[in-house]
């Protein structure tokens, strides 16, 4: 059986783990001193060498990003560069940044700064989610801590390197995480994505070069240039390499966040927490997200990496992994997903500002029914028109667990129809069902 | 057959903003002073709007006409230009807001997990329906997407601070204590703090870092490496 392998996660049981003293305790801030006695070109190498995939979903080479920065001087590349920290965690079931942030705030600090330097950047921002205050406030204490031990500002660690980095809330939008409207959203407008090209590498924040880059992506970079490539690669497939977090949640015995290694399975993440909730099995389940396909029982030991999660028709993503057991109604889990596409459509585009809408109606239908046999196939023409022809991924993202759960589950949709609505008792899935938390504690 | 599509705002959106138009001098002269502190931080001013709007919430608890013209004022935009931003994210708020926030998380993880009768349970014991806050001023009810929080499922946010494993009951027992002005320390999170307080830390102003996060789906993984003596090899400077 793989073993968890935690790096990134392996002090956060320390009680201040979030401090400096804590970090510098642990290796921190020695990378970003090796580093800055690097050419900035000699840590891109070192990073697209180590083949790290960026954590935020789409699982591009963090490396091969920062190589597209024009170089200083000339064209595009006499215009500032500017990092840009995608910390706007939102996907439904992904909840790894947050809590990496609150634990050590730190080692995404020191990857961003590094990031930085790399690509001649003075400027970064970390632009997180309004809506996770412990974070937030997290993060500016770091970073006050960071200038204060002039590890951020002038003359970093005596390099003659400066960079200035800014905290920025959001407030409060799904399609912001998706980079270009994340760009938008940073320059004080409506988060709507841009057309691409040209790619923010060449026209970004203010039209100058830009990297956007994940929290996790760049906190796993400290640890690669303090261990080198060979560590790094001495972890996962040559394809995916390295450690990264997965998180469990829903009808699991322990849910949470579990570091190991790419390619581990789904049987072996779940013998680590203690299986699927006692006295049940695991009926559905996402690998990265709600807007990856969702997969079944028969895919427990398909290896969680770009390529094998992709093979069996889904998609890594942020590797969510919502777990739900047979007490689960796929419509009804569905169906709320579907409305929470409709509700972050940005309305830039018809396909998905009307798509996301009309689904709503066919599960609203399902659900209390007044559903007919022709729904079904509804969904599918509607989930088609989404899929591949909206602006942004959002769209792909809403049409995924339609047309997955449809594949997989037809006859329950079905029985949706037949039986005139929901044939599910959903007390049957909570936490706690109530005749046990009425129970005397 | 003709169809007449009239268009215009959704109908359950209100229509224009509460509020004063202005605000008294001695305010105005303190938000202008912290304004300007956040725009020194960006290369380019506008990039300040979305603080600033925290920034005007933390004074009204709300969008309102004298916040939106202030914004319009510091950035040198129009008030059809921030309003037009303001209404695109979900955190900026129309209506007057209780002290506290209560946000119940329905998507789909949390309301398989228990949110959905989490929120009916806090509806019908507080009488008000989502998006309504209760006679008192002290709870805004609302339901929200998934907060990232989903190994610690089902969530409920009280001003965005996180209170785990929320079950109907406890999730009762916690608006009773918001509306008994003793509120209860968040799971993993520092003291709460009312909503105006909230939208200041929002706005990059003032912040209280010392607090313990770490829960136990945070540190699932590492406890079970602990156990096992799962470790990952050849970490520079340790075993």
């Amino acid at each position: 059986m793989m073993t968890l392998t935690p790096v990134l996660s392996r002090y956060w049981d320390h009680p201040q783990s979030w401090t400096l003293d804590t970090y510098r305790a642990h290796d921190g801030y020695r990378a970003l001193q090796k580093a800055l006695g690097m050419e900035p070109a000699e840590v891109i190498e070192t990073v697209k060498a180590s083949g790290l995939r960026g954590r935020g979903g789409a699982g591009f080479s963090t490396g091969t990003k920062w190589s597209f920065i024009p170089q200083p001087g000339t064209g595009a590349g006499a215009k500032p560069h500017y990092l840009v920290v995608n910390a706007d965690e939102s996907e439904p079931g992904t909840c790894k940044d947050v809590p990496l942030m609150m634990a050590t705030p730190h080692v995404l600090i020191e990857g961003a700064i590094i990031a930085s330097y790399a690509i001649g950047a003075h400027h970064a921002f970390i632009y997180v989610r309004g809506e996770v205050v412990p974070a937030l406030r997290r993060l500016h204490g770091a970073v006050t801590e960071a200038y204060s031990a002039r590890l951020l500002g002038a003359d970093i660690l005596g390099s003659g390197y400066h960079l200035d980095m800014v905290v920025h809330a959001g407030a409060g939008a799904y399609i912001c995480g998706e980079e270009t409207a994340l760009l938008d959203s940073l320059e004080g407008r409506r988060g709507q994505p841009r057309l691409r090209p040209p790619f923010p590498a060449e026209a970004g924040l203010y039209g100058c070069p830009t990297v956007v880059n994940n929290v996790e992506s760049l906190a796993s970079v400290p640890p690669i240039i303090l261990n080198g490539v060979d560590w790094f690669r001495s972890m996962g497939s040559s394809d995916a390499p390295g450690f990264t977090l997965y998180s469990l949640s829903g009808h699991v015995n322990r849910p949470g966040q579990y570091e190991a290694p790419l390619g581990i399975t789904l049987r072996e993440l779940l013998a680590h927490a203690s299986g699927v909730r006692d006295g049940h099995r695991l009926k559905f389940w996402t690998p990265g997200g709600s807007s990856t396909p969702i997969l079944t029982a028969e895919h427990l030991d398909i290896p969680l990496d770009y390529e094998n999660v992709g093979a069996a028709g889904s998609m890594l993503g942020t590797k969510a992994l919502q777990i739900f057991d047979e007490t689960t109604c796929v419509v009804r889990a569905v169906r709320r997903w579907i409305e929470f596409y409709a509700h972050e459509s940005c309305g830039k585009c018809t396909p998905c500002r009307e798509g996301t809408y009309w689904l709503t109606q066919v599960y609203e239908r399902l659900e209390s029914g007044g559903a007919e046999s022709a729904d079904l196939a509804r969904l599918v023409t509607i989930a088609d028109t989404l899929n591949g022809r909206s602006f942004c991924a959002l769209g792909d993202g809403a049409a995924s667990p339609v047309l997955s759960s449809l594949k997989h589950f037809r006859a329950e949709y079905q029985q949706h129809v037949t039986s005139a609505g929901c044939p599910f008792d959903p007390t049957a899935s909570m936490l706690h069902p109530p005749q046990l938390a009425m129970m005397p504690k | 057959m003709s169809v007449f599509l009239e268009l215009g705002p959704k109908p359950d959106e209100p229509q224009r903003f509460s509020g004063p138009e202005s605000y008294p001098e001695v305010t105005l002269t303190q938000l202008t002073a912290q304004a300007g502190e956040i725009i020194a931080r960006y290369p380019q001013g506008r990039s300040a709007l979305l603080p600033l709007l925290h920034l005007v919430q933390s004074e009204d608890g709300c969008l309102t006409s004298a916040g939106i013209g202030f914004c319009a004022k510091q950035l040198g935009l129009t008030c059809a230009e921030v309003t037009a931003v303001a209404t695109f994210y979900s955190m900026y708020r129309r209506t007057p807001t209780g002290d506290y926030l209560v946000g119940v998380c329905t998507n789909t993880l949390c309301a398989i997990m228990g949110g959905d009768a989490i929120l009916d349970a806090l509806q019908d014991h507080l009488g008000i329906h989502a998006g309504q806050t209760t006679d008192d001023g002290r709870v805004t009810l609302e339901h929200v997407e998934c907060n990232a929080a989903c190994d610690y499922a089902p969530v409920v946010m009280v001003n965005w601070e996180f209170f785990d494993n929320q079950t109907p009951s406890s999730a009762r027992d916690l608006v009773d204590q918001l509306r008994a002005g003793q509120p209860p320390t968040p799971t993993r999170g520092a003291p709460l703090c009312t909503f105006k307080e909230t939208q200041r830390i929002l706005a990059g102003l003032g912040h209280n870092a010392d607090f313990s996060t770490a829960g136990a789906a945070t540190l699932a993984g590492l406890r079970r490496a602990h156990e096992k003596g799962m470790v990952a090899r050849g970490l520079e400077g340790e075993q």
